[in-house]
């Protein structure tokens, strides 16, 4: 990894990681104060209630034979071991019974709870450890007395009662608090260990999870700056994991393909331009020139200029072709869509069509069997079915008996099918069929025949647009032509 | 109306006064000369704020519309007269032609839409068909040009009190025919009205369906009554 620290702060993947980590230890942190807490509350709770039990025993022993069975009883409990704390003092404070050496000073002035944790020694406790660190010359601390260096060093914190007995005399009933203490340490020591792993949990997790997401992120971008860069046939990379950087990168590739698609088309768009539109245009400037050169009668400049409009009017014509063509094509389209009846517009262009088939001799057949409604666009779908007749119409008045036409409406399994077939040569070569959709495709044999040669692209832009499909077909003789449209969604 | 209507075939053809609003100089200055030739006024303003006050204060029969245009556009232009009460019939021109274009067009108050590039004999057939529109003969039941007579309600036509046959389309061309009696009607106004579609057909199919009506309704007798207008569309005038 050769980023520095600020650059490796500065990606996603590590801000989410020490987010995700402090969020966490505050979190441990709160519940481990909290249980603390609860659970000293709990045992300080529990303390007390072990000191009212003992503070009963004694008030009875007292009742029972006064001073001297309650200083027995004292005795007696002071020598079991892990005993509570007991003492007995005068009134100046002068210890005459108990387990306890020392106190912290004050701590048995004043009646009831101590309110908080207080120092002590027990008896035997100094000497032991005066024997342990071998320095035994220094007397005993008398009771009452403060000794702040033991103290310091060795004392015990607890929390006692302090009662007074009727004699003025002190009784003082406590228990050791080395146990919550204990708990407590216990407690941090556990709360460090976590904090301690939880940190080096997240670095590692940051540094094998985080930084291998890194990674695809970064072969990402390296491949989208390889594509940007004009190589629009490159690809993102697909691991075949098929986690979220595949999907993403699939649907990247996705748009990436149409993108390519789009250019390829608009690539075609104007060469086509440059082609086809090329030749009407001279064709114009020709006619224009060609009259102006000349000395003609005004009726020839009149002929001259009838013929410029009518050319322009079909380059008009082409030129609106070729943008609804690409603008459907490019899946843009505002166009707004509704229920449209397949069979009235079946029957519209049919009838539109019906004086001109008559004219040319063609015999035009319709069959629609009944109100076939889909969702979609009249308009387009009427165009789409015109220009489609329109071909037909011309292109059967080659067939060797008598040119017909028939257009047929069905359903076919989750389709729509709506079929023009003709009698005419049709179009023999399959190759030749799949490029009669191809823009300003003109088949040879069609040269002659007037028209942009755009009629069928937009008829199958049309189709795209209803999700649907424009296929020719040989109809043996002659051509079948059919729209397929999903019989349920189309847009 | 039960009274017969006065005989309507002498179409108001008279001088119109026409606002139009395109900011391209040279396109205005054509339009307002070509319409000059045809026998009208035109103002022009060249955008559509200057367009909005002279729409405002002016009484024009047609205005016309570019959708485009600089300080504001077209449609709100529209919008904001008929939200003033201004009824004056609207023809948009757009370089914008899709099917919703020409529905957004429509539904901001304009009364047709045409689309850029565009012939001038379409825009003026247009234009006056627009201005007919105000005196309206969509109310009346019966149309007579010449000896011509279409009974709406009745469905029938006769012609010097010959009853003529006419298919369910035949009669509707007819009818549009009619109504417009006097003015020029051209092939794509015939393709929107009659069939109510707005595309270019590949073939000039509306040619055929009008020399079949024309063969129903002048065959057998003596003068023509629909007529070829060259370079344009068709009109139907009595003699």
């Amino acid at each position: 990894m050769a980023l520095s620290l600020p650059a490796i702060m500065k990606t996603t993947a590590a801000r989410l990681s020490a987010l995700y980590l402090l969020l966490f230890a505050l979190c441990a942190v709160l519940l481990v104060l909290y249980m603390t807490s609860l659970s000293a509350r709990m045992l300080t709770a529990q303390t007390q209630e072990t000191i009212n039990d003992e503070v009963l025993g004694l008030a009875r022993a007292y009742q029972r034979g006064g001073l001297p069975v309650l200083v027995r009883v004292v005795e007696n409990r002071s020598r079991q071991p892990g005993a509570n704390l007991y003492l007995i003092a005068d009134a100046n404070g002068q210890i005459l019974t108990g387990n306890v050496q020392s106190l912290a000073p004050g701590v048995i002035e004043t009646e009831g709870w101590t309110t908080e944790p207080f120092s002590y020694q027990r008896f035997g406790e100094g000497e032991l450890d005066r024997l342990r660190s071998g320095n035994t010359d220094q007397p005993a601390p008398q009771a009452g007395e403060s000794n702040p260096q033991s103290e310091g060093a060795k004392g015990h914190n607890a929390i006692a009662l302090v009662l007074r007995l009727p004699n003025q005399m002190i009784m003082l009933v406590g228990r050791d608090l080395g146990e919550p203490e204990r708990f407590r340490a216990v407690i941090s020591r556990a709360l460090t260990l976590a904090l301690g792993m939880m940190g080096l949990g997240g670095i590692l997790i940051w540094f094998f999870v985080g930084r291998a997401a890194l990674k695809r992120i970064d072969s990402v971008s390296d491949a989208s700056r390889r594509i940007m860069g004009g190589d629009l046939s490159g690809r993102l990379p697909v691991t075949g994991a098929g986690d979220e950087f595949d999907r993403l990168s699939e649907n990247l590739n996705s748009m990436l393909a149409r993108i390519a698609m789009l250019n390829e088309g608009l690539k075609q768009v104007s060469d086509n331009i440059a082609h086809d539109l090329k030749t009407p245009l001279t064709r114009l400037r020709n006619r224009a020139e060609a009259t102006l050169a000349g000395r003609h009668k005004t009726e020839d400049y009149r002929q001259a200029l009838e013929g410029t409009i009518a050319e322009s009017d079909q380059l008009i014509k082409t030129f609106n072709a070729i943008l609804m063509i690409s603008r459907l094509e490019a899946g843009y389209s505002s166009e707004q869509t509704g229920p449209v009846d397949l069979a009235a517009t079946v029957s519209d262009v049919v009838e539109l069509y019906e004086p001109v088939a008559e004219e040319a001799g063609v015999a035009l057949k319709t069959t629609v069997p009944e109100a076939l409604t889909i969702n979609g666009n009249r308009e387009l779908i009427g165009q789409a079915l015109s220009n489609i007749v329109d071909n037909a119409i011309k292109y059967s008045t080659d067939a060797a008996e008598t040119p017909k036409v028939r257009v047929a409406l069905e359903r076919a399994g989750s389709e729509i099918k709506l079929t023009v077939t003709d009698n005419g040569h049709g179009i023999p070569e399959d190759a030749d069929r799949a490029r009669a959709t191809e823009r300003f495709v003109r088949l040879e044999k069609s040269r002659s025949q007037p028209g942009s040669g755009l009629g069928l692209s937009l008829a199958k832009a049309i189709m795209t647009f209803h999700n649907g499909r424009l296929d020719l077909l040989p109809a043996n003789p002659g051509l079948s032509v059919v729209m397929s449209f999903p019989l349920r969604e189309t847009h | 109306m039960t009274a017969p209507q006065p005989s309507s075939e002498i179409a108001y053809n008279g001088p119109m006064k026409i606002l139009v609003m395109e900011d391209d100089r040279e396109a205005a200055d054509y339009l307002q000369k070509a319409f000059a030739e045809a026998g009208h006024t035109a103002h022009v303003a060249g955008d559509g704020e200057t367009g909005f006050a002279l729409a405002d204060a002016g009484d024009y029969d047609v205005m016309v519309v570019d959708r485009l245009m600089p300080r504001r556009d077209g449609l709100s232009v529209i919008a904001a007269l008929r939200s003033r009460g201004n009824t004056t019939p609207v023809l948009i021109l757009s370089a914008l032609g899709e099917v919703d274009d020409r529905v957004t067009g429509l539904r901001a108050g304009g009364d047709d839409y045409l689309t850029k590039p565009y012939a001038f004999s379409e825009l003026l057939a247009r234009v006056e068909v627009l201005n007919r529109r105000a005196s309206a003969r969509e109310s009346e039941t019966v149309y007579r040009v010449g000896d011509l007579e279409l009974d709406r309600l009745s469905h029938s036509v006769k012609r010097a009190g010959r009853e003529i046959t006419l298919q369910p389309r035949e009669f509707r061309l007819l009818e549009y025919l009619m109504r417009h009696a006097g003015q020029v009607v051209t092939r794509t106004m015939l393709l929107e009205n009659v069939w109510d579609y707005h595309f270019d057909p590949q073939t000039n199919v509306i040619d055929v369906h009008v020399s079949r009506l024309r063969g129903k309704i002048e065959k057998g007798f003596d003068k023509p009554i629909l007529h070829t207008i060259r370079g344009a569309g068709y009109m139907l005038k009595g003699g």
